[in-house]
């Protein structure tokens, strides 16, 4: 490989990544090669190839649809540039028979027509390259305008305070979750005296309903490295640790490979395009412990000890890993990076709101139609988000409430979908803006059951170390079941918020302090449900098992005996002149004779 | 005297991490993806190679969900447990899979053809609920459809 120069990144940057005029494109993030695009991709190389015609066949990052994946995009003179998604075997030899060859477009398969002119409420700039490069293709990135703004920061900049200012006029705060303001973080560290100081990019995305950290991973890895030398030159740092989780091989793979390229070109090392600077980048694996994305906990794992938080101060920014500075930000933040130094800062600053700047990404989940990973600037509305984003909810049901921040964060009531999304925003109603998981949920969903789901994730992910964690969540959790089995009290309430505000005051770590948020913020909102479950014994969505009640129809029932036949503990009895009833006593609420019913006369309440 | 009792495969991994701080966790990675988990034996080498206490060793390995102790079934099956799945019924799917197999989480089927496991999130929320099994992912999976995924990884005469 050649070592890049400065020349190499004018003479390729902006110019078409490849000159074919015929192209496809398909898109093998995790979730698109989970959903077959591998297959997909083979199908199109053979085929094309029998067919003997002219159509480039590239691969690109994680386009964002990830609910219609496979998906294939598709770019042939004369014709309109459209991404067909569900792109399976099938699918994919139409395309290139009706829309490759035949010039016709295969309608059903449609999801997006490209259109330059086409208002869209969403603003990629940390996805600028999700979906669009090649993200094994170093020269992709480059085309991208990539490395160009560690050139400019290298030889134009020349000083870590006009990046450091650069970055504070832009506003940027960390998109980890609790949105400090980067530039003093690195700030911190820049003036710390130290033989060695250390820049961690937090790959170790745990939130159970978040990949935006994977879809840029994998998607764009180069500009995280960008965005990383640029950190580690601001704050006088030769040495960089990716620690992403070991659950995401593909992020782990693409980002090691964009490591290669760059030691291979001369981008890594020792003497960066010319100049004096050196950096060195290693990848450290996650092994599954939540509280490793806490930063004092993922130094601890990356010193190869057990994950366990420490109290701060010392921040990591006095004293990191190995006790030196170090700076620890999030995929999301360090992907911002090379935007705003090529852009500028002020022209960062003018997107998003008076105290949120830039964008932010969202993965987008739940009871959605359009599930997927979206970009929209800071101040965007929920509703827009939701409804005219996502397309609204799935099966046209009402929505119920909206969960941001994960583990960390608070269910958000369906009457406040006019908030516009920014940290103080979220933060004011009780939940926060955390790493971006958003997840949508409809009239069907359980408050007290989705604050159980969260408090046992909580409980199996503490660490252990303080014990406000260690047993209030165990204590928690213990109490959320007992609720949702029936067997509550009205003092239970209090005692949950005795315990959370407890913990929010004592814990030892973040996780620790906002563990408690999702029982907080479903109280907050939804004290009505909670005594539903604990005075009425009665879930109101239908969801918690043992609070349901079966009953048979008489008046639907056919008399086919298949209920009676199906319950392993004998809960159903009577015969074909008679009819059947359930014995709620003996009933285990399997829900099995529920499904069976062909006739539907078998009610769940 | 410790270093001829190593294995070559403990050697090289060794080795590659040689001079790197911090190491323990990616040298137990890379055991773990040599054996599918950290055998006792080869915790007692390691011990003895880098002079670092077992139970130094074993805090680590026990602290991260990720680490094995014990051999596990030949197939592994992960239920993603994420937020999205969950609230797709992916608790559903796990109440089928331990129902047909006859194993609770964490553990292996009597014939030692699968290991149950339930993983915190696959990030493919797009496509909940989600199982994986060895490196396939299936998506918007079926309480119904389980028996048949399953039969996929049975020999053939059993599978009738």
């Amino acid at each position: 490989m050649n070592r890049i120069t400065r020349e190499y990144l004018d003479k390729i940057a902006g110019q078409p990544n490849q000159e074919d005029k015929n192209w496809i494109k398909i898109g093998m993030s995790s979730c698109g090669i989970a959903a077959g695009a591998e297959k997909t991709y083979k199908i199109f190389i053979e085929e094309i190839g029998k067919r003997k015609i002219q159509v480039a066949i590239r691969k690109c990052g994680c386009v964002g649809m990830c609910s219609v994946e496979p998906l294939v995009e598709v770019s042939i003179e004369g014709m309109p540039q459209v991404i067909y998604g569900k792109v399976d075997e099938s699918a994919a030899i139409r395309i290139i028979d009706e829309h490759i060859i035949g010039h016709k477009l295969v309608d059903d398969h449609i999801y997006d027509i490209k259109d330059a002119k086409k208002e869209s409420k969403q603003l990629r700039i940390v996805l600028r390259n999700c979906g669009v490069i090649d993200p094994d293709n170093i020269d992709e990135y480059i085309a991208s305008e990539g490395y160009q703004a560690l050139k400019k920061v290298l030889f134009e900049f020349k000083s870590q305070d006009k990046v450091i200012d650069d970055i504070k006029k832009s506003g940027l705060r960390g998109r980890g979750g609790a949105g400090y303001p980067t530039w003093l973080k690195w700030n911190f560290a820049r003036q710390m005296k130290a033989e060695q100081k250390y820049i961690i990019c937090n790959g170790d995305e745990g939130d159970p309903g978040a990949y935006m950290d994977r879809s840029v991973l994998e998607g764009d890895p180069h500009s995280v490295v960008e965005g990383m030398m640029i950190a580690g030159f601001s704050v006088g740092a030769t040495k960089g640790y990716f620690y992403i989780r070991a659950e995401y091989p593909l992020a782990v793979d693409r980002i090691q490979r964009a490591i290669d390229h760059c030691y291979g070109h001369g981008l890594l090392g020792s003497g960066i395009l010319g100049s004096d600077f050196n950096f060195d980048v290693e990848v450290r694996l996650g092994a599954g412990a939540f509280v490793c994305g806490e930063e004092t906990a993922l130094i601890a794992s990356i010193e190869g000890r057990r994950g366990t938080p420490h109290p701060r101060p010392p921040y990591p920014s006095v004293k990191g890993l190995w006790g030196m500075p170090t700076v620890i930000n999030n995929v999301e933040t360090l992907a911002n990076v090379p935007y705003i130094i090529t852009k500028s800062g002020e022209a960062f600053a003018r997107i998003g709101t008076q105290t949120s700047k830039g964008t932010k990404v969202f993965a987008l989940t739940g009871k959605i139609k359009n599930s997927g990973l979206i970009e929209v600037p800071m101040g965007t509305t929920l509703r827009e988000i939701v409804f005219d984003i996502g397309g609204g909810i799935l099966k046209d049901r009402a929505i119920k409430a909206i969960q941001t921040g994960g583990p960390s964060g608070g269910v958000i009531p369906k009457d406040f979908l006019d908030t516009p999304v920014d940290y103080e925003n979220l933060q004011k109603l009780g939940s926060i803006m955390g790493s971006g998981g958003m997840i949508v949920m409809d009239e069907d969903d359980c408050m007290v059951d989705i604050a159980r789901f969260y408090q046992r994730f909580c409980y199996e992910e503490s660490c252990g170390k303080c014990s406000p964690c260690r047993i209030g969540t165990a204590q928690m959790l213990n109490t959320l079941n007992k609720i949702s089995e029936g067997n509550g009290e009205l003092a239970d309430l209090d005692n949950l918020r005795k315990i959370s505000h407890a913990m929010q005051k004592t814990a030892l770590c973040g996780l620790g302090q906002t563990a408690p948020n999702p029982v907080v913020s479903t109280l907050r909102y939804y004290e009505d449900e909670y005594k539903a479950h604990i005075t009425e014994k009665r879930c109101p969505s239908k969801k918690c098992r043992r609070l349901l009640k079966y009953r048979i129809i008489p008046e639907s029932c056919k008399k086919c005996s298949l209920c009676m036949k199906s319950c392993e503990t004998k809960a159903i009895t009577g015969n074909k002149d008679e009819g059947y009833v359930i014995d709620m006593d003996k009933c285990i609420r399997c829900g099995k004779c529920f499904e069976v019913c062909k006739f539907e006369a078998v009610a769940k309440e | 005297m410790h270093e001829e009792k190593l294995s070559d495969d403990i050697k090289n991994i060794v080795k590659k991490w040689e001079g790197k701080k911090g190491s323990l966790v990616m040298i137990l990675h890379d055991i773990q993806n040599l054996y599918g988990y950290v055998p006792r034996q080869t915790s007692l080498q390691l011990s003895n190679y880098l002079d670092v206490p077992l139970a130094r060793i074993y805090e680590v390995i026990t602290f991260y969900h990720f680490f094995k102790l014990a051999p596990p079934g030949k197939n592994l099956i992960q239920v993603c447990m994420g937020t999205a799945c969950y609230l797709k019924g992916a608790s559903d799917l796990l109440r089928k899979l331990r129902d047909t197999l006859g194993v609770k989480e964490g553990e292996s089927s009597k014939d030692g053809l699968f290991h149950l496991e339930v993983v915190r999130c696959l990030g493919c929320c797009g496509l909940a609920p989600v199982i994986k099994i060895n490196d396939k992912i299936y998506s918007k999976v079926r309480k119904d459809q389980i028996e048949g995924i399953l039969t996929e990884y049975k020999p053939k005469e059993i599978a009738k």
